[in-house]
């Protein structure tokens, strides 16, 4: 870019800020054609920037704009109604001037650009009598310039000095009819009686003179018109990005520092240092938030381009759309946005070009002709999830299957044993675009896949969940920011490792019998009841692979973090738990970029490196993500969304003979082991105490008619369920694992005390109907009756 | 540099070299592109890792990779107890450091002297080696930085050893 003057500079700026603006109150207006407040403003800012292009002498950019702001000013003073031409003229009008000024600030001049239909267009439309508004005694007004008066007009531009501060300052009579003190038709005819009538009274005198307005409104007014847009110029300021990023760093490097001398001073008996320190770290905490808070901007400043995108999209597509914001004002970091915003523009076309059907295809699918677009924007857990939902057709998995095919994106057999939701992600697969024909809109080869490529560079994630015929959301998730995060520090065999803190639950601790007692081993897995479901545990040493190797290790105290990846929860086990504090991080060397294990590297407070987990990577290299095998292909897998498929953790159990059995981990209470001698006969139930109840048992085994293996046992395996305090056992031969299963997988092969069967780690697994084995123990299970009143 | 370092016959008549030890064999990388030469840090180590990366340590606020050059050139480890030396050089991706038994003088080479590599030297080594300059009653053997530090295919053979 060349150099620029100072002032164009801020022209610039301020011009291009106020043309986002101008879209959206142009598109607001043809809602609300008559509103006041909106034309003044679209006149305001269509008036600033012709003064000061005049002032500037960049004629191109005067001629458009004073014709534009002839036709508006005759809009704001009713004697014209906006029609649809005149703001498709409007918009073009914006664009035309955001070209001249792009063309200002790459090459310093406006060029050459022929902007001639477009003034003849924007001046024929003035002429044009509309539903004029007549006013008692109303002179005849001026007729609207020609365009040669106009572009004569404009052979010698007059620097405009005053233009600047002039449009600084709204004028009065739009104050008082923005405050509704007086009509419009007040104000213009006491505007006409100064102009034509040759009252040289102001106009606040006139006003008052006529009865028109009171002296108190009349006053508040001049008030508010003196320091109305005025106080907001003066208490901001513009400053270059690049040096709040460089503050940025700084700051960085400061709470590193910081956390330093916080360590230090600790350790020293002197209390002066201990309180100033105290006082740095205060003072660190709240520059830092104050910087972080100045990259900080609302999602809105990219939304706003949205509804303009969209109307000129569905005007070219032949099809009405309606964009609905929630969230406008959900901040994020500036690159963070910056970053966000080809992506979301890409789900926009697409949501316009291919999702929402025309009028015509709605009306037949008995849905309103009307699309709507829903972007909605909100924080949760440390991330903002933007998401952008479409009421369209929806995204068809048989379609999406047969392209895939189609392109060798995947094979047949690969493809037969897809869930739905796996295939529809199928869309993010680089080489992928379902456009039929090319089209001019959005099927230029630019596909998802580098949406998700974009979303996932800064960290973020993106989903899509799809019903046919009703429509889809891509839900992305995106870190707040990247540079400074606050993180749990822990150690793992002499080292310490800093967790991320959005992905922190909880912290548990295990002392002495409590760490043999509740962690249970289910097929060599360990778990922890977390108040009554089961946590999957990871031991950190044997993820990293430090540390002794004994899996049979048991230790005296047990420090579980309890994490959050995705949707799953897991126990991370460590040695030992620090403190929580504020971390910078830093990128790891090229060589190390392959381990996946970790996310980073930050300085600690004593000044040691230490290594930043990436909880996701860890939770996926121990199986705990059991979707992450299959990553590449059903990206993640399914997540959630209940009506496509729904992935189901089963605890898998043995019944002999080699009968595999899933039990929904959602009806485990617990896992219990009881010696066969404590086991008593009720009638003909089995039963034993338990917890100060009797526990009705059931033999899986002979609920389902199987032999069971017959072998003689010390003890018998035990699964609880309780509900309202009452509970039954479900009696197994042995405990095997717990896993993972797609519920739409499975034949539906229905027996009795089955639900069906179902390939889970490649073995048949028989799926019980759980709740026919509980009302087989206690046929009263369901009744509300009184717990413990057990009719056996 | 214009002219390849120790390219023999070319009129780079001399070139400067920060030399190393590494288990008795005497080392040099050309003096540009080492950027300072510090003594033992503290190095966290980085689990799953190669072997040849010898950890992280903190260089003034940047968290920097250190190589462990035995490992790297196939050499047998330091015995315990003896604390390694970085020389911490420029690379294409930033700062690398380079963990050494001890650091040695500046020694100025003769393009002269120059010499393919010996056989005496380990397979690793004679990859990442250029060549070897003659020094009165020993030599000098001139290490590849640019290989050294990529690590990319001892990074495939360990996957596929896995």
């Amino acid at each position: 870019m060349i150099e620029l003057d100072e002032i164009v500079q801020e022209f610039l700026v301020e011009s291009h800020e106020n043309l986002d603006q101008l879209d959206s109150d142009l598109l607001a207006l043809e809602q609300e054609p008559g509103s006041q407040p909106l034309l003044g403003s679209i006149f305001r800012t269509i008036h600033t920037i012709k003064g000061t292009s005049g002032f500037l002498a960049y004629s191109h950019l005067e001629a458009v704009t004073h014709v534009g702001e002839s036709l508006l000013s005759r809009l704001r003073d009713g004697e014209l109604v906006l029609t649809p031409a005149m703001t498709s003229v409007l918009l073009e009008m914006v664009d035309a001037v955001r070209g001249l000024l792009s063309s200002i600030e790459a090459t310093g001049v406006e060029g050459s650009p022929d902007h001639r239909a477009l003034i003849a267009r924007l001046t024929e439309l003035q002429a044009r009598p509309a539903d004029v508004v007549e006013l008692p005694d109303a002179p005849a007004l001026p007729a609207p310039p020609a365009l040669e008066d106009v572009l004569e007009e404009l052979e010698e531009p007059t620097p405009e000095p005053s233009a600047l501060e002039e449009v600084a300052t709204p004028r009065l009579g739009e104050v008082l009819v923005e405050s509704g003190a007086v009509g419009p038709e007040a104000v213009l005819s006491a505007v006409l009686d100064q102009s034509l009538g040759g009252d040289s009274r102001r106009l606040g005198e006139i006003l008052l003179s006529k009865g028109a307005v009171a002296q108190a409104e009349l006053d508040g007014a001049l008030e508010s018109q003196s320091d109305g847009r005025r106080s907001v110029a003066d208490s901001s300021i513009r400053v270059d990005v690049d040096l709040l990023d460089a503050l940025m760093t700084l700051v960085g490097e400061l709470v590193l520092t910081r956390n330093q001398i916080v360590q230090h001073a600790s350790t020293r008996a002197d209390a002066d240092l201990v309180r100033s320190s105290q006082r740095l770290n205060l003072i660190a905490s709240e520059l830092q938030e104050g910087v972080m808070k100045t990259r900080m901007q609302p999602i809105d400043s990219t939304w706003s381009k949205v509804p303009r995108v969209v109307r000129d999209l569905s005007h070219t597509c032949g099809k009405s759309v309606r964009v609905e914001m929630e969230g406008k004002d959900t901040e994020l970091d500036r690159t963070i946005l910056e970053s966000t915003k080809d992506p979301l523009t890409h789900l926009v076309r697409n949501a316009v070009d291919h999702a929402i059907e025309t009028p015509e295809e709605r009306i037949a699918a008995g849905k309103d002709p009307e699309g709507v677009l829903l972007l909605r924007a909100y924080h949760e857990g440390g991330q903002v999830n933007i998401e952008i939902t479409d009421d369209g057709k929806g995204i068809d998995p048989a379609v999406i299957g047969a392209k895939a095919l189609d392109k060798g994106l995947v094979t047949a057999d690969r493809l037969s044993r897809m869930t739905p939701r796996e295939i529809v992600h199928l869309i993010f697969l680089p080489g992928f675009s379902t456009a039929a024909a090319v089209t001019n809109v959005s099927g230029r080869g630019v596909g998802m896949d580098v949406v998700k490529t974009n979303i996932e560079k800064i960290g973020g994630t993106i989903d899509v969940q799809s019903h046919v015929g009703r429509g889809t959301t891509f839900r992305i998730k995106i870190p707040l920011t990247l540079a400074i995060i606050p993180a749990l520090t822990v150690t793992c065999a002499g080292d310490r490792y800093a967790i991320p803190q959005v992905s922190l639950l909880e912290l548990v601790r295990l002392e002495g019998e409590a760490v043999t007692r509740q962690v249970e081993q289910i097929h060599g897995a360990p778990v922890y009841r977390l108040r009554g479901s089961l946590l999957p545990l990871v031991h950190l040493d044997r993820e990293l692979a430090v540390g002794p190797q004994e899996p049979g290790r048991t230790r005296d105290t047990l420090f579980i973090v309890v994490l959050q990846a995705e949707d799953r929860q897991f126990g991370l086990v460590v040695d030992d738990v620090m403190d929580t504090e504020e971390i910078v991080v830093k990128p790891l060397g090229k060589q190390l970029k392959g381990i996946p294990s970790f996310a980073g590297a930050t300085i600690l407070g004593d000044g040691t490196v230490a290594l930043i987990l990436d909880v996701l990577a860890v939770a996926q290299q121990s199986n705990v993500l059991v979707a992450g095998r299959d990553r590449g292909v059903g990206d993640r897998g399914a997540r959630g969304d209940a009506a496509l498929s729904k992935v189901e953790s089963l605890l898998v159990v043995g019944l002999g003979e080699g009968r595999r059995m899933g039990i929904p981990l959602a009806m485990v209470t617990r896992l219990e082991e009881f010696p066969v001698s404590t086991v008593e006969r009720v009638g003909s139930h089995e039963v034993v105490q338990y917890r100060g109840q009797i526990l009705p048992l059931v033999r899986l085994s002979h609920f389902l008619g199987a032999a069971g293996s017959g072998a003689p046992a010390d003890t018998v395996q035990v699964v609880v369920y309780s509900e309202n305090d009452r509970s039954v056992g479900l009696v197994v031969e042995q405990i095997l694992d717990i896993a993972e299963q797609e519920l739409t997988a499975r034949s539906d092969l229905e027996e009795h005390g089955l639900v069906g069967s179902a390939v889970v780690q490649e073995h048949i697994t028989e799926l019980l109907d759980v709740r026919s084995a509980i009302l087989a123990a206690d046929p009263n299970f369901y009744l509300s009756a009184p717990a413990g009143l057990l009719e056996v | 540099m214009a002219v390849p370092v120790g390219a023999p016959g070319t009129d780079a008549a001399s070139q400067q070299f920060t030399t190393f030890t590494l288990d008795g064999h005497l080392f040099g990388v050309e003096v540009e592109t080492v950027q300072e030469v510090i003594r033992y840090q503290k190095t966290t180590r980085v689990p799953l890792a190669p072997g040849s990366i010898g950890g992280l340590i903190n260089l003034r606020g940047q968290v920097i990779t250190a190589l462990d050059l035995r490992h790297r050139l196939g050499m047998p480890d330091r015995r315990q107890g003896q604390l390694p030396m970085n020389v911490v050089v420029r690379t294409e991706d930033g700062a690398v450091s380079l963990l050494v038994d001890q650091i040695g003088e500046v020694i100025e080479t003769d393009a002269r002297h120059f010499e393919v590599p010996p056989d005496t030297v380990t397979a690793e080594a004679r990859d990442l080696i250029r060549g070897a300059y003659k020094l009165d009653g020993s030599l000098l053997l001139a290490l590849d930085v640019p290989r050294t530090v990529d690590l990319e295919p001892a990074f495939a053979d360990a996957a596929r050893a896995r």
